[in-house]
């Protein structure tokens, strides 16, 4: 029996805005590779997908390091998708910043804009913009202090130790809708899970390896969390890599090349081994990467929102460096086939 | 040498809840610290570990026959050298730069990670293993033993009978083993080796422990240490 709500289920895309490769395999320009992201925007939004993420890194491989810039573009030629950073690393970031560009983006997209704070998986934006690594936690802690009495709207009082001290101070602009939607990006620390609960914020879970299985009793931590704090248990939503074809087999071999592509280059610069074949099936059999053709994919979400009663379940796409073609089909086929699919499956089991 | 029956885990962050999962899952009893207070760990031990006991670093070590360190590398001087004396003590660091900074404020670049760790813990007797797996892979890959596709962990310390005892330890959370008695040979399942972050075999994983110095990384230590 699923307890989900299919009526108010969510669907998302993200991308990270890896650098978009031409039909030749040349790479494109990080210019060309935004303007193909704000394209995507355009297309997720007439397809009916609910929510569309850009991430923020400081690294050649990919293109977007301001995706609120990106976001207004997006804003500027969509009407319902809501605009989501994926995420906003907070810890190396001045929370009145945060504040000021949500505020805007909030305005242009008249109240469809969504913060989704992060500690951050990668960690180049705390050296480029001064911060110590060793104060990982103790930056996120202060700031996101910081940042839920700035929404609040109203002049603050604070006295900072890593950010800005300030008296009876106001922050603008003020926005016309019902405040900015906060989410927590988590990656499976117990502790971000019940800050997030204490906050009364939304947690997005990113699950990028292994099975979605094990992170079942984290969501009775956040209820339990939220219970404690006398805070509203929200729904969950979940954030895991995929990628869809029309066919099973091509949609694997572009996956594998591209996502073991991304990973390894990553894993080069952390010290993990390179990604082997066992790995890759293993996580598109039974594990967090969302790959096939519209049917498989469709199955294997529908398993997860399932298994975890998600509010919403956001597919991150683009991984490596896959074609134009490749990654508007994707979006066309998450948007015509995969969700209509995965509400169909999830409505059967009622 | 004490039979094991209780293990503590010092750390109750990814690495430290998967590993006492599976410690509860083989029949010990486990107990756990964090960084804080016992208060704050309370309630994510009683949900993702139910079974499990959360404790002071002290109350952790008093009453187990075997110690897991799972915390960030550099702050394995916050625990007493004396708190862990006499002590048989699994290290399941790792110098990640992420959590731990710059390198040389960790670590002497003259010696590997273990070797420090053995030698700051100079009462007690260290053996390395369950760092070079990723921990949702820890979670998932443990098996009985004899079952098809059964993983492997390195286990290396200075200590024969300790690695021997830590080695079967092993084997009841799950896994198979490779073994050597040298604490300094931790190097070749360090971030940076084939070995970190891979799941494999022990036919597998004893090849590229048997060819360390042929691969890139082994190379490059072998450079190093010219």
């Amino acid at each position: 029996m699923s307890m989900v709500d299919v009526d108010k289920l969510q669907f998302g895309l993200e991308t990270f805005g890896d650098i978009v490769s031409a039909e030749d395999g040349e790479l494109l320009t990080a210019g060309q590779s935004i303007r193909q992201i704000v394209k995507e925007g355009q297309l997720a939004d007439k397809l009916g997908v609910d929510v569309f993420g850009v991430g923020e890194h400081h690294r050649p491989d990919y293109s977007v390091s301001s995706p609120e810039i990106v976001l207004g573009s997006i804003a500027s030629v969509t009407e319902h998708i809501k605009l989501a950073t994926a995420v906003t690393v907070l810890s190396s970031d001045d929370p009145v910043r945060v504040y000021e560009r949500f505020a805007t983006l909030e305005g242009l997209s008249e109240g469809r804009a969504q913060v989704m704070l992060g500690r951050g998986s990668f960690t180049e934006s705390f050296p480029l913009f001064g911060y110590d690594l060793t104060d990982y936690d103790d930056l996120f802690n202060e700031k996101l202090e910081m940042y839920s009495q700035l929404i609040k709207e109203k002049p603050i009082t604070w006295h900072g130790k890593f950010t800005q001290s300030l008296k009876d101070q106001d922050v603008y602009p003020k926005t016309d809708y019902n405040g900015i939607e906060t989410y927590i990006g988590i990656g499976g620390s117990p502790e971000s899970i019940i800050r997030t609960a204490r906050y009364g914020y939304k947690v997005i879970l990113a699950i990028i390896g292994g099975q979605a299985d094990r992170f079942v009793p984290y969501l009775n931590l956040y209820k339990k969390a939220a219970e404690k704090y006398n805070m509203p248990v929200q729904p969950v939503a979940v954030h895991s890599h995929g990628f869809i074809a029309d066919d099973e087999d091509e949609a694997v071999e572009v996956a594998w090349k591209n996502i073991k592509a991304n990973f390894d280059r990553i894993g080069l610069t952390r010290g993990w081994a390179p990604m082997s074949r066992e790995q890759f099936d293993g996580e598109t059999k039974v594990g967090s990467f969302y790959v096939g053709n519209p049917e498989h994919v469709a199955q294997r979400m529908a398993r997860t929102i399932n298994l975890m009663n998600l509010g919403r379940f956001d597919l991150v796409y683009g991984a490596g460096n896959q074609t134009a073609a490749q990654r508007e089909r994707m979006i066309e086929l998450y948007g015509t086939k995969v969700i209509p699919r995965v509400k169909e499956i999830l409505s059967e089991e009622d | 040498m004490t039979e094991i029956k209780n293990v503590g885990i010092l750390g109750a962050g990814k690495v430290g809840i998967v590993l006492a999962q599976l410690a509860l899952k083989a029949g010990y009893h486990v107990r756990i610290s964090g960084s804080g207070s016992v208060e704050k760990i309370a309630m994510t031990i009683e949900t993702l570990v139910p079974g499990a006991t959360p404790a002071t670093n002290q109350g952790v070590v008093a009453k187990s026959d075997l110690i897991i360190l799972a915390i960030p590398l550099s702050r394995y001087k916050n625990i007493k050298s004396k708190l862990l004396k006499g002590k048989l003590v699994i290290d399941a660091m790792n110098y990640w730069w992420e959590t731990d900074g710059i390198r040389e404020e960790v670590l002497d670049p003259s010696s590997t990670s273990s070797e420090q760790v053995q030698k700051y813990f100079n009462k007690s007797t260290v053996v390395k293993t369950f760092n070079h797996m990723g921990y949702h892979n820890l979670q998932e890959e443990a098996k009985p033993a004899g079952a098809e596709n059964r993983k492997a962990l390195f286990v290396t310390g200075d200590d024969k009978a300790a690695v021997d005892q830590v080695a079967k330890f092993v084997d009841t959370m799950g896994f198979d083993t490779v073994v050597h008695y040298d604490i300094a040979d931790g190097i070749m399942t360090e971030p940076g080796s084939e070995l970190f972050g891979a799941s494999l075999t022990k036919a597998d994983l004893q090849n590229v422990i048997n060819h360390f110095d042929e691969t890139d990384f082994g190379k490059k230590i072998q450079a190093e240490e010219k």
